[in-house]
């Protein structure tokens, strides 16, 4: 099917996205189209005008900044998905990236388009919330950075209003963490039914520190904080880590669908969890 | 009606289109290229897959306004004089298709897959495949012709 009409622009600058977004009622922005088009197509949502933000060059592309690494929003999920600086600074980041749908979506599907989209079945979105990641988003009064547990707040809801864009990600650099990212599905191509994102740091045996995100357990992602405290200080042995995954769907409301039930999701929660865990602990 | 110029399968096109035209029925609607084929409305059947610059995309996905100043190549641009591409070759003589609707799109990401990974195992096939549906073969000959077709180019 064919999307209903709109007005189509193409800024070359934040700043004009910005103004074209404030100026426009109805306007929407455009990532990569991988998840706004399914939804044009089909006419669930129509948009009196869309604003393409790729042809703005300052949103694509991955930066050192000391102590963080710096994603533009417009950077494509191929290209994180082998940026040597995302696998030895955020390496969660490249795993997850690798999960998502296929190739040719990876090509055009963006990097901050997942984040902004909010889908709780969405891969990156717990990733972020494990690595505190923080985001900068630029509307009509400037830039602002917010926090991830605050960006997040619905389904498909975050802390990006209509007329602002987001611009970049911050994540500090996990540099030397072991990660897995533990996605569980039943066909190609499918998203996450559960999915676990775990990223844990070693003191010879003992985990010292670790970073457990959920994805699709609720309608925003979740850290799993009870099991991250319950590691530390823990040898990463099958059973410990099996005693502090037990955890992972504690204070959780996962969603009932045609995948499973809640009391189906917080059984893999755990299970996830632990093979997670495990698999980052391996890989430090 | 927005104007964009975009170089498909080697020749240069101008043309004025509505910002709501897929990519897709442009290079079928107005353009006669109807090698390229739509098999779903969600963006999981893979079937219209082509280059952009050089890399796969599904054209279901991608707006004609955004492929305006770039190159496309669909299936119809692969064989040069008469010659089918190796991988065209390739499905052909492993018998890689039964009804034929997925076999643009096959080919076009097989085509990107061993751009990215010449000598990929069976495992890497058919992730780098994952995009791309057949009803029909089952998928083995499929597995088969891009096995044999990474062969041929070494
Ligand atoms: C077949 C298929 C399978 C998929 N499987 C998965 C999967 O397994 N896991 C997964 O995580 N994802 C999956 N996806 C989605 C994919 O990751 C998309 O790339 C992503 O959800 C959206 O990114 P996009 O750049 O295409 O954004 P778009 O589709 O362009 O935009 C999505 C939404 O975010 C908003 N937006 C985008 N960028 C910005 C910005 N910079 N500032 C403000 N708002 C913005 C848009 O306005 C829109 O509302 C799949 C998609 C398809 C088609
Ligand atoms: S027509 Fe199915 S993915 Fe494009
Ligand atoms: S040959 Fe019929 S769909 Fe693949």
């Amino acid at each position: 099917m064919i999307p209903a009409g709109f007005e189509y622009y193409a800024p070359t600058s934040v700043d004009e996205a910005v103004t074209l977004l404030h100026d426009h009622e109805d306007a929407k922005v455009l990532a990569g189209g991988q998840s706004l088009f399914a939804v044009l197509r089909v006419r669930l949502a129509a948009f009196e005008s869309l604003v393409d933000l790729g042809k703005i060059d300052e949103l694509r592309g991955i930066r050192d900044d000391g102590d963080a690494l710096v994603i533009g929003a417009m950077t494509p999920h191929s290209v994180v998905q082998i940026d040597p600086q995302v696998f030895d600074h955020a390496r969660l980041i490249s795993l997850a990236t690798a999960t998502i749908a296929d190739p040719q979506v990876r090509h055009r599907g963006t990097f901050g388009g997942s984040l902004a989209h909010a889908d709780p079945a969405g891969d990156l979105p717990a990733v972020a919330v494990a690595l505190d990641a923080s985001f900068v988003i630029a509307g009509p009064g400037g830039r602002r950075t917010v926090g991830a547990s605050e960006f997040f707040q619905g389904v498909f809801t975050t802390a990006v209003g209509e007329d602002e864009v987001l611009v970049e990600v911050r994540v500090p650099k996990y540099t030397g963490w072991g990660a897995h990212y533990e996605k569980f599905n039943r066909v190609a191509q499918q998203w996450s039914i559960v999915a676990v994102a775990a990223a844990v740091r070693l003191e010879g045996d003992t985990i010292a520190e670790a970073r457990v995100g959920l994805t699709n357990m609720g309608s925003t992602p979740i850290r799993a904080t009870a099991v991250e405290q319950a590691l530390v200080g823990q040898p990463a042995t099958a059973d410990a880590v099996r005693a502090a995954a037990e955890r992972a769907a504690d204070g959780t409301s996962p969603p009932t669908d045609l995948n499973g039930d809640a009391d189906y999701r917080r059984h893999l929660a755990s299970v996830l969890t632990r093979r997670a865990v495990l698999a980052a602990a391996g890989t430090g | 009606m927005t104007r964009v110029t975009v170089k498909v399968d080697g020749s240069s096109y101008t043309d004025d289109v509505e910002p709501r035209t897929l990519l897709v029925h442009y290079l079928r609607e107005q353009l006669g290229k109807t090698g390229t084929v739509v098999g779903c409305d969600t963006g999981n059947c893979g079937a219209c897959t082509v280059h952009l610059d050089g890399r796969s995309v599904k054209a279901c996905s991608v707006l004609a306004v955004q492929a305006d100043g770039h190159e496309v190549t669909t299936i119809e641009g692969l064989a040069t004089n008469g010659q089918l591409h190796p991988m065209q070759q390739a499905f052909h003589e492993n018998h890689a298709l039964q009804c034929g609707y997925c076999t643009p799109g096959m080919i076009m990401q097989s085509i990107d897959l061993l751009a990215e990974n010449p000598d990929p195992t069976e495992d890497q096939i058919r992730l780098g495949l994952e995009g791309n549906l057949c009803r029909c073969t089952g998928y083995q000959n499929i597995v088969r012709a891009v096995k044999a077709a990474a062969g041929g180019a070494k």
